[in-house]
């Protein structure tokens, strides 16, 4: 290949299901998203929505069995890693792709120096020397802003607090200078203080090596401070995706509304009540045929029981799943939500 | 208003280990008014749920007092302490997973404290759990169910139903959202705040979320390693907060608006909170403070009113402290 796709990651209708004693639950139910060179793309949803698992099968990191890619395609720079042999796989994974979780100290390894653990990958994939590794390591934990790196270097996990452990595993992820880094849930187990630090962290590494990141994420706070563009997941689907700007300021999909007025506004004057959605995500062992969010919108129409709406693109770059979009919901479509492009006639199942 | 709870340099120290003191509490005033909301905040570590803990008597305090409507609490409660207030005061706890008992129905849950007190005769026990239910948002046909069968969502109300069933007067809550999705946090905020409206209720809202608390709360307390560093109407403290500790906080709490998260720096306060163990003298957020002075750190602010019902401690707010910028913010 002579020229480089535009985009670094691409996932294409990724399907992802479990088998379980209760039946598969379909985790994943077609998703597909590109990832831009420098971007940071968040990924957000509440628990169960199947937003780690997408990422998850990114990685090659779905348990099989129970798991397991039961279709589409994952594409990093052109080139489809999706069913790939696992020492092929392992080229880009860990190397191109770096990845760091949710809870630090139950991924990293307690009984490793952190340093050791830190030029694993690098001993990998380049074949480095021990003390060479060594002294990479202690670049490392310096380019990730710990202090006495010289001496920590040698300490194993648990002498580190959980912002500092964090920090290992972020240097553990870009040690081999990665195009994307996912990031899954990376400050949920730290305190808010420790939380700016780390994403800022993040975007000062981003800058300096032109990487893309995946971040996933509950809380749009985080991802008012960090995206460039935003998926919102439910059930399994990603059920509207824009730049974070078209997202949080002209939401397309009942859902996004649903979730910002849930959460209080920063408004000194007006104490807006909150607006929960009522009820709860549907059951995924047994998806509901049409839109898995009918139960719970306040604008459900008939049509939205039966059939599942098509992903549709009310402007450039912002797709919303939803039914209120289709040309004949025209009058229906509520004040707050965003009036695109409608979807022509002749769409509906 | 008159206070229903008062707190008075209320201490609860853990020995850790020989001659290590872990100072979880350490010296707090406050009182909280009738049918009032006082949202306490602060980072992990602070000691906000071990204060509201031994508020309800499940830690002995170590030293000071904690009256309630002008009677002084025990300091170590015996059985009988917790029958008579356990009737006043309830807790809801953090995690609706481990604070229900998961051999017992939801009959049983709801049904034990007002049986044990006699509120209700065994013959209305049915009768009275299916109210509760309903007023929780659940169904009377969960009665028969156990804990495992609910949503995290589900189980915070059946904890709010069995704190309130005892119909008390103060309700502590400790972190009762934060286990909770986006979506569920707002029902259970809107069915607390309809049960407070209802039953004239207090409460002590202890969270970590600044939006949230400033939300639900009339007053907003921050606390900083076992003691509150400022104090004062929820707005004004969240909007226009004075000490550097509440102002790093809210700096460092990213609000879901890209166009505000834009136009503000980023700013992240240094370092980590410190262990709350042999903690040494003068200001408990001085390793941290852009403003830290010489005074902060041999001396320990005084708690004052700077303006009235705003309290601060901290040695720039205090003209006569010594701090050379000290009555010039």
């Amino acid at each position: 290949m002579t020229e480089r796709p535009a985009h670094v990651l691409e996932v294409n209708d990724l399907r992802v299901e479990f088998a379980t004693h209760g039946g598969v639950v379909k985790a994943v139910r077609g998703v597909s998203f590109a990832l831009e060179r420098g971007k940071t793309l968040a990924i957000v949803g509440e628990s169960g929505c199947g937003k780690s698992v997408t990422v998850q099968a990114v990685m090659g990191l779905i348990p099989t069995p129970p798991g397991r890619i039961s279709g589409g395609s994952v594409r990093f720079e052109g080139q489809e890693i999706v069913g790939l042999a696992p020492r092929a796989a392992n080229r880009i994974r860990g190397k191109q792709i770096g990845m760091i979780f949710q809870d630090p100290m139950t991924s990293l390894n307690p009984t490793m120096k952190v340093g050791k653990q830190i030029t694993e990958t690098l001993r990998h994939h380049e074949g480095l020397s021990g003390a060479a590794g060594r002294r990479r390591a202690i670049e490392f934990l310096e380019r990730v802003q710990i202090p006495d790196a010289g001496a920590r270097v040698d300490h194993y996990p648990f002498q580190f607090s959980g912002g500092m452990r964090q920090r290992v595993m972020i240097a553990m992820a870009i040690a081999c200078n990665p195009k994307v880094l996912i990031a899954d849930e990376p400050t949920t187990a730290l305190d808010v203080t420790v939380q700016a630090q780390i994403l800022a962290l993040l975007r000062d590494l981003q800058r300096e090596q032109r990487m893309a990141i995946i971040l996933i994420t509950h809380d749009l706070g985080v991802v008012a401070q960090m995206a460039d563009d935003v998926a919102v997941m439910y059930a399994g689907q990603i059920v509207e995706q824009g730049s974070a700007d078209d997202v949080f300021y002209r939401s397309a999909h009942p859902y996004t509304l649903g979730l910002q007025q849930s959460m209080p506004r920063r408004d000194e004057r007006r104490r807006a009540r909150l607006e929960p959605i009522e009820g709860s995500p549907p059951d995924l062992f047994s998806p509901p045929a049409g839109c898995p969010y009918v139960e719970r919108c306040p604008w459900a129409m008939k049509v939205c029981g039966p059939n599942d709406p098509p992903l549709w693109t009310v402007q450039p770059g912002h797709a919303a799943r939803c039914w209120l979009h289709h040309v004949n919901a025209a009058a229906r479509r509520p004040e707050r939500l965003f009036r695109g492009a409608l979807m022509p006639e002749g769409t509906a199942a | 208003m008159s206070a229903l709870l008062q707190l008075h340099e209320l201490r609860k120290h853990f020995e850790v280990a020989r001659g290590r003191v872990l100072q979880a509490v350490d010296g707090i005033t406050l009182d909280v008014r009738e049918r009032e909301v006082v949202g306490l905040v602060g980072e992990s570590g602070c000691g906000k749920s071990t204060l509201g803990r031994t508020v309800v008597g499940l830690h002995d305090k170590t030293s000071g007092e904690v009256r309630y409507r002008g009677e002084q609490l025990p300091a170590r409660y015996r059985a009988k302490d917790f029958k008579r207030w356990a009737r006043k005061i309830q807790m809801i706890f953090q995690d609706p997973y481990s604070s229900l008992n998961p051999r017992m129905t939801l009959r049983e849950i709801v049904a034990e404290g007002p049986v044990i007190n006699g509120m209700w005769r065994r013959s209305e026990v049915q009768s009275r759990v299916a109210g509760w239910l309903e007023r929780v948002g659940l169904s009377a046909e969960h009665m028969s169910r156990y804990p495992h069968e609910l949503s995290g969502g589900q189980r915070q109300r059946i904890g709010i139903a069995r704190a309130l069933a005892l119909e008390p007067e103060l309700v502590v809550c400790d972190e009762p959202i934060s286990a909770l999705d986006v979506s569920v946090q707002a029902q259970v905020v809107n069915l607390l705040a309809n049960l407070k409206e209802t039953m004239g209720l207090t409460l002590v809202f202890i969270a970590h979320d600044l939006s949230m608390v400033r939300y639900v709360s009339d007053r907003m307390a921050v606390m900083y390693l076992g003691q509150l560093v400022e104090l004062g109407p929820a707005d004004d403290v969240y909007f226009r907060p004075k000490h550097p500790y509440t102002r790093s906080l809210i700096a460092a709490n990213p609000v879901a608006d890209p166009e505000h998260e834009r136009r503000r720096p980023p700013a992240a306060p240094r370092g980590e909170i410190p262990s709350p163990v042999n903690l040494a003298p003068g200001c408990r957020f001085a390793g941290r403070c852009p403003f830290a002075a010489e005074v902060c750190r041999a001396k320990d602010p005084a708690w004052r009113e700077i303006e009235p019902g705003r309290f601060v401690a901290c040695h720039l707010f205090d003209p006569a402290s010594g701090h050379p910028d000290a009555g010039q913010r």
